[in-house]
């Protein structure tokens, strides 16, 4: 793959602050259009990573290339958005008047910037003072300051952080949005939920490393993370199925069986063969939570 | 790049006349002006010049503190202050060089000094006119008046960006902006008279004097007014050390340190990583 191919090349790259490692030897591609959850701890080194990307610090080693401009000239700064974890602004200034700032910067019309405030619903308090904005308020002006222009690369630090479930939603539309357009997009989280399982890959920081970068169904099949099966069997019958299929009694009438994905066909046509002996079968799978425990946990001591 | 230092420039504007510090620092100029100018009117008589003269005498002696001190308080928040805030890591971002960002807010900040300055010491001239008289003399006076004081402004906002840049919060910037007033503007005058008393008349005072007096943005103000009119000079007895000097020293020094401050400041600003 050419530098032309990848919308964000990063390769062995290491960050120290004084003597204490922050990151090392990060490598990781991103293509046009992928979307890519960024996981890890607070204190990983997510918002370091996003960064070094920006050009804001720079690396003890490695290379980075924003559609094959260094990190921090010009260029990779046109082609990238940036959305801060702890996103600030003039709080004198109203948010229309800080977006359109933004747009002049980014050498995009103001006339570009009354739709975007729409978009993010905020044109009601576009000639508010931003310093009278909540919090989610602040991000949805975040949120759109990173939509100006056309922009390459997206990185967005904990972009969920204060949003309401209405605004969550209204993000996923607009990551999406983004990403049919061609957009690269990191999303930094501590947490794996629906947003980051809506993604195209993952990405596990622990302590600096990464631990893992592929596809949600391909991280749960390598974590081979069992699956739930809840059986609800007829009065009197608990014991007889719990016989036959083993498994936990967890209740006068339930039994809870631990089965891994090859497994679970075969586990299920045994349960039919019981036949009325089971009023109900519930199946749980692992849980996003379990997976991304599964992965942070495997470089603890 | 003049539509990325326009689009700073306003945007700094705004946030200053909306903190109010355009209009605090126009009052508060203008106050001390008037009271200096009819504080200072009792010995007009005694030396036969006009109002007008005796006012741009003790408004000179105003606007060497003054000037400097508002300067510095514009401007020693632009860097460390928006860097604590979290308002600069997002503008960097933005394909916008630091340069642009210094001279953007240099703007705006000597927009807001030069309002205040024209105003405030304006006014109390056009009062001292009405009140006392004036020539052409003493109004060419005031209006040079006006213009050292921008320039001398000037030079303190970028000295600010520098301490600013250097500062690794808004409160040390603030602790190093009043530090360089007191250095600049007042202990550099006490050392230089203590090495006078010292010298006794000697090579230091015919000689070197004159130049460290120039190389210091504050005196060489002092001096291009001073030396600009006779009548001022005479007030101000401050004719002596102009004399020794050719007469492009006090406005190279004035127009130079602007320049070599803000070369200061955008070096110190390359060193911050928000
Ligand atoms: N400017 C800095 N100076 C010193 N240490 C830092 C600095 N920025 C981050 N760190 C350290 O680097 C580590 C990673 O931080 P960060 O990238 O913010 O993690 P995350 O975003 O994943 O929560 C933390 O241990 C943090 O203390
Ligand atoms: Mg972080």
């Amino acid at each position: 793959m050419t530098d032309r191919d990848t919308a964000l090349t990063i390769a062995g790259l290491d960050k120290s602050y004084g003597r204490t490692p922050v990151l090392e030897g990060i490598t990781i591609h991103l293509a046009p259009g992928e979307r890519v959850a960024l996981l890890g701890h607070n204190g990983a080194g997510k918002s370091t990573l996003i960064r070094l990307i920006l050009g804001l610090t720079h690396p003890g080693a490695g290379t980075i290339r924003v559609v094959g401009h260094a990190p921090g000239s010009a260029a990779a700064r046109a082609a990238t958005a940036y959305l801060p974890e702890q996103v600030a602004f003039h709080k004198s200034l109203t948010g229309r008047e800080q977006l359109t700032t933004f747009a002049r910067l980014a050498g995009e019309h103001p006339r570009t910037v009354a739709p975007l405030l729409e978009r993010v619903g905020l044109i009601d308090a576009a000639d508010r003072r931003i310093g009278t904005y909540s919090k989610g308020m602040r991000q949805r002006l975040g949120l759109a300051q990173a939509l100006l222009g056309r922009r390459r690369v997206a990185l967005l630090d904990e972009p969920t952080s204060g949003l309401d479930p209405i605004s969550r939603h209204d993000l996923y539309a607009v990551v999406d949005e983004m990403a049919a357009n061609g957009t690269a997009l990191l999303i930094a989280s501590h947490a794996l939920t629906e947003l980051e399982a809506r993604t195209d890959r993952i990405a596990i920081m622990a302590k600096g490393r990464l631990v893992a970068d592929d596809s949600l169904v391909n991280l749960a099949r390598a974590a081979a993370l069992p699956t739930r099966i809840r059986l609800t069997a007829r009065d009197g019958t608990a014991d007889a199925v719990q016989a036959e299929l083993g498994g936990d009694r967890k209740n006068g009438r339930t039994v809870e069986l631990h089965c891994t994905t090859d497994q679970k066909m075969a586990q299920l046509a045994r349960i039919s063969a019981l036949g009325d002996a089971v009023r109900d079968i519930e199946m749980v799978p692992p849980s996003l939570e379990d997976l991304y425990r599964h992965y942070c946990a495997e470089l603890r001591p | 790049m003049i539509a990325r230092l326009l689009a700073i420039a306003i945007a700094e504007f705004r946030i200053q006349t909306r903190n109010r510090w355009l209009a605090s620092a126009t009052v508060l100029m203008l106050l001390f002006a008037l009271a200096l100018t009819f504080a200072g009117s009792a010995p007009t008589g005694t030396l036969g010049v006009d109002l007008l003269t005796v006012a741009v005498a003790s408004m000179t002696t105003l606007a060497v503190y003054l000037a400097p001190f508002l300067a510095l308080m514009i401007a020693f928040d632009a860097v460390a202050g928006e860097a604590e805030r979290g308002t600069l890591g997002l503008t960097l971002t933005y394909p916008l060089s630091r340069g642009e960002m210094l001279l953007g807010k240099f703007t705006a900040h000597l927009a807001v000094l030069a309002i205040a300055i024209t105003l405030g010491l304006g006014a109390a001239g056009l009062a001292a006119w009405l009140a006392g008289g004036a020539g052409t003399e003493s109004a060419r006076a005031l209006a040079r008046l006006i213009a050292t004081s921008i320039l001398l402004g000037a030079s303190f906002l970028a000295l600010g960006y520098a301490a600013s840049a250097l500062s690794g919060s808004g409160a040390a910037a603030a602790g190093l902006a009043v530090g360089l007033w007191l250095v600049l503007v007042v202990l550099y005058d006490l050392g230089l008279l203590g090495a006078l008393v010292f010298d006794q008349g000697g090579d230091f005072t015919k000689h070197i004097f004159p130049w460290l007096l120039a190389a210091n943005p504050a005196d060489a103000f002092r001096l291009w007014n001073v030396a600009g009119s006779q009548e001022v000079a005479l007030i101000s007895g401050m004719a002596g050390a102009g004399k020794a000097l050719p007469g492009w020293a006090a406005p190279l020094s004035l127009f130079l340190w602007p320049v070599l401050a803000l070369v200061l400041a955008r070096a110190a600003f390359a060193r911050v990583e928000p």
